[in-house]
């Protein structure tokens, strides 16, 4: 319980500055809505936030499901054929430099108005910093260790399977935590550009409607579940990332 | 046989013949070493006077050195398929137990690991209580202790050792050159070390290199691994070390 107070502390501390904000200022709510209205917002409407988070949820997490796999697959044959590295890693980098916000639309129009398009945002939003951290990690193997497999005649196959890619699982659990808190930023882009569901559409359309404490509302929940997902994931790649287990 | 009964392929005598360069410059000139059958050979020298480089190429492994000559068993045999290798660095994988570490060699090689042999070779390094443990739940002198017997592991009959003890604190390296040479018995060692007090103990012959070459020193009489307080040693190490001080000796 101790180790939570802090977290605690923190978001007693926000609220406790927005009140203050709230109450000096004495803004119109449809400017600045105070803590108190959102939270009661928040539980008037927590059947229709629960609908549009579950969808977010699930693009998210198909998101990353992909994007990881994705970006994995790519990095051990970067890793593996300096074909692949001459070919592919400027395209990746290309990519990298294209604002994914001019992408949306062409992925809407491409995919449709549904889940897939805001999960191919995802996808493309978490693809580059889990390639680019798994890559970095199989390319930096201590050379001591493939000094020791080179004397013991090993494969380059049997040397990426026991040596390069666990001595990479540190990095690539770093772009696996990066990817945890991009991915629900590329679902709500991909919701804003056009969308019927999710919790990015709910933000537009409240904000549209100047119902500023539900755009609120819907903006934390967003927040938490973000970063309720980067703990869990945090969580899931401690063994990968070497810390304790 | 020194490490329990299994039978080594009796050991070859290494011949390593030529010179290296990097770039222009020259690394060593022409030099010619032996590594006589089944024994102990130290290769002394300061940094970087290239006695690395040599044991890097008779391993096969790359050195960003050109070199120019040949390395040749006596059997006529291949010299870096019968080689086995340690350096300072212990080179365990962390995320790997003791077994798995000792068993590299075969995991990497996709064969079963021997199991009899393993847990012999545990016990000899007395590690058998330790086996599941990962490398960081271990000491400096026990992690040694695995790697040694990962390089026993690999039954080779040519061992290379790159200063495997330097990183240790002076009793456990005493420790660990004493079962060094109790294991490695019958083998044919090359030992690169900067020290001259382990090249006295444990030099079958002891070899000085320095920009200029190869000096062959006399070794102690003694048997190896000869006593730390052994006079005839002691004072061979501190001939040594005028040697490599520039001093006569």
């Amino acid at each position: 319980m101790m180790r939570y107070l802090p977290a605690l502390a923190a978001a007693v501390f926000a609220v406790a500055i927005w009140q203050l904000i709230v109450s000096l200022t004495d803004l119109p709510k449809f400017i600045l809505p105070g803590p108190l209205l959102v939270a009661e917002t928040w539980w008037k409407s927590r059947a229709l936030i629960a609908e549009h988070t579950l969808i977010t949820g699930i693009e998210v997490l198909i998101g990353l499901a992909v994007g990881a796999a994705l970006g994995i697959v790519t990095a051990i044959q970067l890793a593996t054929s300096r074909v692949a590295r001459v070919l592919v890693q400027p395209m990746l980098v290309f990519t990298q430099a294209l604002p994914v916000f001019a992408l949306a639309p062409i992925l809407t129009l491409w995919l449709g108005y549904g889940l897939w398009s805001k999960v191919a945002m995802a996808v493309l939003i978490i693809y580059f910093p889990v390639t680019s951290s798994f890559f970095d990690g199989l390319m930096r193997t201590p050379p001591g260790y493939l000094d020791l497999a080179r004397t013991m005649q090993a494969s380059p196959r049997a040397v990426l399977w026991h040596i390069r890619i666990p001595a990479a699982l540190p990095n690539l659990a770093s772009g696996l935590r990066l990817a945890a808190v991009y991915a629900p930023i590329g679902a709500v882009i991909g919701e804003w550009v056009g969308a019927s569901k999710g919790l990015g559409y709910l933000m537009l359309l409240a904000n549209g409607r100047a119902k500023t404490d539900l755009m609120f509302a819907a903006m934390l929940t967003l927040g938490v579940f973000s970063v309720l997902l980067h703990i869990a994931v945090r969580k899931a790649t401690m063994r990968m990332a070497g810390e304790g287990g | 046989m020194a490490d329990g009964d299994d039978p080594v392929t009796p050991a070859p005598e290494i011949t390593f013949q030529g010179q290296a360069t990097i770039g222009a410059a020259q690394l060593f000139a022409p030099l010619s070493l032996s590594l006589a059958a089944g024994q102990w050979t130290c290769l002394l020298g300061g940094s970087g006077v290239g006695k690395s480089t040599v044991l890097r190429l008779i391993a096969g492994l790359q050195t960003g050195a050109v070199f120019d000559g040949s390395i040749t068993a006596s059997d006529g045999g291949e010299v870096v398929p019968r080689v086995a290798y340690m350096a300072q660095d212990d080179l365990l994988l962390p995320w790997a137990t003791v077994t798995q570490n000792v068993t590299l060699g075969a995991r990497l090689r996709s064969e079963k690991p021997d199991q009899a042999r393993l847990q012999r070779l545990l016990g000899r390094v007395r590690l058998t209580e330790h086996a599941n443990k990962k490398p960081a739940e271990l000491s400096g002198g026990q992690r040694q202790r695995v790697a040694l017997a990962r390089t026993l592991m690999e039954d080779k009959p040519v061992i290379l050792l790159d200063e495997p003890f330097s990183a240790l604190d002076a009793q456990t390296r005493a420790d660990m050159q004493d079962l060094a040479v109790e294991l490695l018995a019958g083998r044919t060692v090359l030992l690169v070390t900067h020290d001259p007090g382990e090249a006295a103990r444990l030099g079958h012959s002891i070899v000085v290199m320095e920009q200029s070459g190869l000096t062959h020193c006399p070794p102690p009489q003694a048997d190896v691994p000869r006593k730390v307080d052994d006079l005839d040693t002691l004072a061979s190490q501190a001939a040594l070390l005028r040697l490599l001080r520039g001093e006569a000796a």
